[in-house]
């Protein structure tokens, strides 16, 4: 589980900062998107990897800890997913009025030249 | 400490939560309203700090003063906010700023789009949060305010430039975001806390394993900050996007670029203070080799500036690497005078900015340009023929330019003014070593920084001579700019706050001398916070 989640982070990470360098702006929201997605499930490792484990109180009675998982990752995983969410929201707005001013998808608001 | 006191803590974000909001709903047309209840909110927000900068200040004080556990939940659980004489003095340095930039914005800027008060007073709220909280999580939700807020700033009054410049800050900041997220989380994944304090207390106890993690946590959570501050080489992105801003928004951006200092400061002294065992200092070379290209490369960009803008765009970046590489150096001796720079400059940079835009209104655009190449090529209208000896300087020329004079020499920092008190400070604190011999103690770092401290004011004179000569003595035909009193008004102001800065310099650097003690001391810092009682006295 470890391993897979390790992968998957990574095939993640390595894809999101490709498309981050990448000139076109709907490719570096995209990159922005898997980055952030890439976080979040760091975030979530970080409070370690659990199987059976609720991050929740049972009413009927505490219990011993080690039946429970670390509950803060996944509170920041939820503020993190949020603020990630609106500036994405955002930043798809500001896109698009960059298109709108200069006609160009390119992040520089031109054509590259290639002569 | 009264309850009233107690609560007064929150007041610089919730009130500003609170107008901003309340604003959205107002109807556009209604600007000046919104703009009175906006000022009147950063006016209580302001003789709040004040207050606090007071309580701050007389703090031989009782045990859990100037902390604030919010729900009431004790420090290592809950989130705390605290104050000191860094936090306050951060507070009242903000509110300051957007006061004058609020009042310059009445007189026309706050036309040219929707919302502009709304996000002033958000932007505001997540300053104050920033400044305030104790927690890194929560530091995270506020940076994260008041980077939304500042996006929708920037992009205040739109056109094609303004979103280009957005595009590329809105990009540059998500990425630095998720860096911050990372760095966070492999923090807390190691030391299970969150709390400032109680990681400092832990980090002195940590396994070798465990320090290497939290080290890398925490050097991926300065490059979250240091592309804030402007570190070069992640600092390509600043001096457009601080020119492409409008004058109010760039003014208040000033202190942007401060928060990032700010947070590494107080990571820097409290987590890796002398108390850090094996980890104490960690990263302080990486701050000095990077603040002085910081400082390198913002005064070659001052020379090369064509306008005015991006000078001061550059001159933001100047002052960011005065200050990292201070902080990186690390002697006792300089923070005071590090801190009094970071008041001084960052009033001088806001002021320059809100005058930029008075001083253009007048100009051809082509001016700039001009003056760059003609000191390269040689001035080709030296034998134009002087005849206009003795015409009258109008008014509003003669404030702007005795303004762009006193901007000129606090850059620079030339004498008698606040600049040169801040960089002689500095220095003094560099040279008034304990050793006796002084070119022993000193290492080449420390004469790299002199050089460069004194290169970088040399810089930011010649080029602000090259300009003023141009815009000023120059016998174009442009027309005196029309300028309402209430946009000169906050420039005047805010040079004035650098000239009693001046003349007050004895109190303030006491101020800042006690704050550079306070964060030399970081253990006393977290006890104070850990052992905060709840109230209602548990």
């Amino acid at each position: 589980m470890e391993l897979i989640l390790s992968a998957g982070i990574g095939a993640l990470t390595a894809s999101g900062v490709y498309l981050l360098l990448r000139p076109r702006t709907y490719q570096v929201i995209i990159g922005l998107s898997l980055l952030s997605y890439a976080v979040n499930l760091f975030i979530f490792g970080m409070g370690r990897l659990r199987v059976n484990a609720p991050p929740v109180l049972d009413p009927a009675g505490a219990g011993d800890l080690a039946s429970y998982t670390d509950p803060v990752p996944q509170a920041l995983v939820l503020t993190a997913i949020v603020i990630g969410f609106a500036m994405t929201a955002l930043f798809l707005v500001v896109l698009l009025a960059s298109r709108g001013f200069t006609g160009t998808d390119h992040v520089d608001g031109r054509e590259q030249r290639h002569d | 400490m009264t309850d009233w006191l107690q609560h007064l803590l929150i007041l610089p974000v919730l009130l500003p939560l609170a107008v901003g909001a309340a604003l959205i709903p107002i109807d556009e047309r209604n600007r000046m309203l919104k703009g009175l209840f906006g000022f009147g909110s950063t006016l209580i927000v302001f003789i709040v700090a004040m207050i606090l900068m007071r309580i701050a200040a007389n703090a031989g004080s009782p045990q859990g003063t100037g902390i604030y556990p919010l729900g009431n939940w004790p420090a290592p659980f809950g989130i705390v906010l605290v104050l000191d004489r860094l936090s306050a003095l951060m507070l009242c340095l903000t509110a300051g700023l957007a006061l004058a930039a609020q009042v310059y914005s009445m007189a026309r800027w706050h036309t040219a789009g929707h919302h502009f008060h709304s996000l002033f007073q958000l932007l505001i709220a997540g300053l104050n949060g920033a400044f305030l909280t104790g927690d890194i999580f929560n530091l995270f939700v506020f940076f994260e305010m008041m980077l939304a807020a500042s996006y929708g700033l920037l992009l205040h009054g739109s056109g094609p430039m303004r979103v280009k410049a957005g595009l590329h800050y809105i990009a540059i900041n998500l990425a630095a975001s998720s860096l911050f997220l990372i760095g966070v989380s492999l923090i807390y994944g190691v030391t299970g806390t969150l709390n400032m304090a109680e990681l400092a207390a832990k980090l002195a106890t940590l396994a070798p394993d465990n320090r290497q993690f939290v080290e890398t946590g925490a050097a991926i959570l300065g490059i979250a900050f240091l592309v804030k501050a402007g570190m070069w080489p992640l600092s390509f992105w600043l001096p457009p996007a601080y020119a492409a801003a409008t004058p109010p928004v760039a003014a208040v951006f000033a202190i942007l670029t401060k928060v990032g200092i700010y947070v590494i400061v107080r990571l820097h002294f409290l987590v890796f203070g002398a108390a850090a065992g094996a980890s104490a200092g960690f990263g302080q070379d990486w701050l000095v080799v990077g603040g002085m290209l910081t400082i390198a490369f913002g005064a070659i960009g001052v020379l090369a500036s064509q306008a005015m803008g991006r000078l001061a765009g550059y001159s933001v970046l100047v002052s960011s690497g005065t200050l990292l590489a201070a902080i990186g150096l690390g002697h006792a001796g300089m923070l005071a005078g590090a801190f009094f720079y970071l008041v001084s400059s960052t009033l001088t940079i806001s002021a320059f900015f809100l005058l930029i835009e008075l001083v253009d209104r007048g100009r051809d655009a082509g001016a700039d340009v001009l003056a760059v190449t003609m000191e390269a090529y040689g001035d080709f209208d030296e034998d134009e023929e002087e005849e206009e000896v003795g015409v009258a300087i109008p008014g509003t020329m003669a404030v702007l330019g005795l303004c762009f004079c006193l901007c000129a020499v606090l850059l620079s920092g030339l004498p008698p003014l606040s600049g040169f008190v801040a960089k002689f400070a500095i220095l003094r604190g560099l040279f008034d070593m304990p050793g006796a011999d002084l070119s022993a103690a000193m290492s080449a770092a420390d004469w790299a920084y002199v050089v460069l401290l004194i290169l970088s004011g040399l810089a930011a004179m010649i080029a602000m001579n090259r300009i003023g000569i141009r815009t000023f003595w120059a016998s174009i035909e442009g027309t005196v700019p029309r300028v309402f009193v209430i946009e000169i008004t906050p420039v005047v102001v805010l040079l004035a706050a650098c000239i009693f800065l001046s003349l007050q310099a004895g109190p303030a650097m006491r101020y800042m001398q006690a704050t550079a003690d306070d964060l030399l001391n970081p253990l006393f810092q977290s006890e104070r916070v850990l052992s905060a009682p709840r109230a209602g006295g548990q």
